[in-house]
């Protein structure tokens, strides 16, 4: 992660609380412990939502290692020159002068026996209750010669801050006329209609720079979300650059060479000049370290996130499996809030409400060119199912599209203002 | 459709007795109701006295300009803040507009009633009318200065009016602003509690009767927003009066 980028004002702070923590601790006595792992969507929101709800009746301490944390939502914006990257990154002040104890740090050890969580800077810090928000990691040998070493030549970008960047300045770098592929992920992965996005701004940058360059696409799936908005758009605003090869024509046979820069799609070899590898995706890390993971990822009870392996272990985001709600920002923060109360009435006997979930996702096709999809969920005993849901219509006017992308930002601003409590 | 501006008002039954016979045409079963759409609609007549409470503001008819008001001449069909170039709109109503409101009897029908349901911020100076009788009447003498009385649906004016006017009992629910709190985490996803109103409108500070009917009006779907109409849909009446007791006092 860059840090040059952003006077963080309020990491000073951060730090500080950082550094007192055992102090405060040690002096509150029988105050329950509450542990988040993982300070985005999620992890942040449920800081913040136990601390400012518990009015100083729990002990919230977030572990997140970075500094500056860059929102992967809107990050596509920033790649197609919408946005800049400063906008997009956030620090942690705000948290901490909310009572949240924010220590920059790694997770890498659960006992969950113990109800302790192990630092890389190898404090044991102990919990009541656990909270897991560590959002996504790859899946190893997902895409055959890609590995993590090869992130520097063909990006991922599916964490944002220096990835982001990389990945813009390789587009830009293309020669006149070049190939840009992509290498989209399998279901279930962070954000569905984000590479899809990433595509159309990408395009966008090209039809300014480099007309006549060109974008492959191998996809493993049959459909992705917002297809045919996405299909109508590309058509509409980038007629002939996009070439998709969904699961029909071999999408789903990949293998690329990054020393070689090419892309193998069912065994037609294209030499490219930017390529992002978006492979298969797992819960982060820790998951698999707590051993609360079944498979790639964490199931978790609806009503409460709580792990269905161990009730004082929640998983939130990304990373949780829950039935219906995609992998996104707003999923995430909207499942943390429904975890914080449900945390703070087994802690602390205040009054628990039934849960209720919903998420939006806001696409950008080109400029002024927004649209969305959305649903509401509740809990079952079974999954979080989907209730109601809706999505952007094809050949909206343009006035609706702009109010689109308008309401775009709006949200955006709300829920980092959500997250972070600025 | 003709217009029926300067048709003698005798012609006016002919007209509508015309109508019902197309539609029998086309397809029987739907007799009884187009009759009586014809004919209850509302009384052009005593509509026309209704509109002197709109005339201080509003022109209709051969010749009408926007003054405080826009002209209303085609208003059934038209889209909302239809002369953006040669009239200032409140910005809730370009708001609205924006997100496809359109004129229509069921949305002026909810605008008449109660302005403030439908449009939020809205510059009409008016208290709205509760008589779902004097609606109708108003509305059938819109629908003169109409070129789309189309538009006006197969259902009786009384069913209508009673969806639109919000039960009394409705509005007299105590909310619990605890639990009003707990739900407004929902809404601050995306509504900024600083009252920041970028892209996303504010909903701090909103005082309590307008916050219900307006969460009313998204929940059938009578305000367009496809999300507000999900979000609001799945409330039940006591948490929009949980939801609007939390929000009045949110500064």
């Amino acid at each position: 992660m860059t840090l040059n980028r952003r006077a963080f004002i309020g990491t000073g702070v951060a730090a500080a609380a950082a550094l007192s923590a055992p102090h405060v601790r040690a002096q509150d006595g029988g105050k329950p412990h509450v542990i988040v792992v993982g300070g985005g969507a999620g992890g942040a929101t449920a800081a913040r939502y136990i601390a400012r709800d518990s009015d100083g009746a729990i002990d919230v301490t977030l572990i997140e290692p970075t500094r500056a944390y860059y929102t992967c939502f809107f990050s596509n914006l920033y790649i197609g020159g919408f946005r800049e990257l400063s906008s997009i990154g956030h620090s942690y002040g705000t948290l901490a002068e909310g009572g949240v104890n924010v220590v920059h740090d790694w997770a890498v050890g659960v006992d969950r026996g113990a109800k302790t969580v192990t630092l890389a800077g190898g404090a044991v810090l102990p919990y009541d209750k656990l909270i897991l928000s560590p959002g996504i990691d790859f899946v190893e040998g997902a895409v055959p010669g890609w590995d993590v070493t090869a992130q520097n030549r063909m990006p991922h970008a599916y964490k944002a801050g220096s990835q982001s960047e990389l990945l813009k300045a390789q587009v830009e770098a293309m020669p006149e006329g070049g190939t840009f592929a992509m290498v989209a992920p399998p279901n279930p992965y962070r954000c569905p209609p984000g590479p899809y996005e990433r595509i159309s701004m990408i395009a966008h940058v090209l039809k300014e720079k480099n007309p006549t360059a060109k974008i492959l696409v191998a996809d493993p799936k049959p459909k992705f979300s917002k297809m045919s908005l996405f299909q109508e758009g590309w058509n509409k605003h980038y007629p002939g650059m996009v070439d998709w090869v969904g699961e029909d024509f071999g999408g789903g046979n990949v293998e690329v060479d990054p020393d070689a820069m090419t892309v193998s799609i069912d065994g037609v070899v294209t030499k490219v000049d930017a390529c992002n590898v978006i492979p298969a995706m797992k819960a982060g890390r820790i998951v698999e370290i707590a051993g609360v993971n079944e498979g790639n990822w964490a199931p978790v009870v609806p009503h409460t996130m709580q792990s269905r392996k161990d009730e004082n272990v929640y998983v939130l985001g990304d990373a949780s499996s829950q039935g219906d709600m995609p992998k996104s920002g707003f999923s995430a923060n909207s499942q943390a809030k429904v975890c914080a109360m449900a945390v703070r009435g087994a802690l602390t006997g205040t009054k628990v409400f039934p849960a209720k979930f919903s998420n939006t996702c806001w696409s950008l096709i080109d400029t002024d060119d927004g649209v969305k999809v959305g649903a509401t969920y509740e809990a079952t005993d079974e999954k979080i199912a989907k209730v109601d849901g809706f999505i952007s219509q094809t050949g909206e006017d343009s006035a609706l599209r702009k109010a689109t992308y308008e309401e775009s930002l709006g949200w955006y601003a709300g829920i980092t203002s959500d997250m972070f409590g600025t | 459709m003709l217009n029926e501006t300067d048709t003698p008002r005798a012609l006016r039954g002919l007209t509508a007795a015309l109508l019902v016979l197309g539609v029998l045409f086309v397809s029987a079963p739907r007799i009884a109701l187009a009759e009586e759409v014809a004919d209850v609609i509302g009384d052009v007549e005593k509509g026309e006295k209704v509109f002197h409470q709109c005339s201080s503001c509003h022109q209709i008819g051969y010749g009408a300009q926007h003054r405080v008001g826009p002209h209303l001449n085609g208003i059934f069909g038209r889209d909302a803040a239809a002369f953006p170039e040669d009239y200032r709109y409140s910005k809730g109503l370009l708001r609205e507009a924006k997100a496809g409101l359109v004129w229509d009897l069921r949305t002026l029908d909810a605008y008449i009633e109660n302005p403030k349901a439908l449009v939020t911020g809205t510059r009409m100076n008016f208290r709205g009318i509760k008589d779902a009788q004097k609606r109708a009447d108003l509305l059938a003498y819109l629908r003169e200065n109409s070129d789309s009385p189309q538009n006006i649906p197969e259902a009786e004016p009384t069913a209508i009016a009673r969806e639109v006017a919000l039960a009394p009992e409705v509005l007299e629910i105590v909310g619990d602003p605890d639990y009003g709190e707990y739900l407004a985490s929902e809404c601050t996803s995306c509504h900024q509690t600083d009252g920041d109103a970028e892209g996303i409108p504010s909903i701090t500070n909103w005082p309590e009767e307008d916050f219900v009917v307006a969460m009313h009006a998204y929940k059938r779907k009578i305000r367009p927003h496809p999300v507000m109409q999900m979000m609001a849909g799945r409330l039940s009446d006591e948490e929009i009066a949980a939801l609007a007791a939390y929000f009045e006092t949110v500064e």
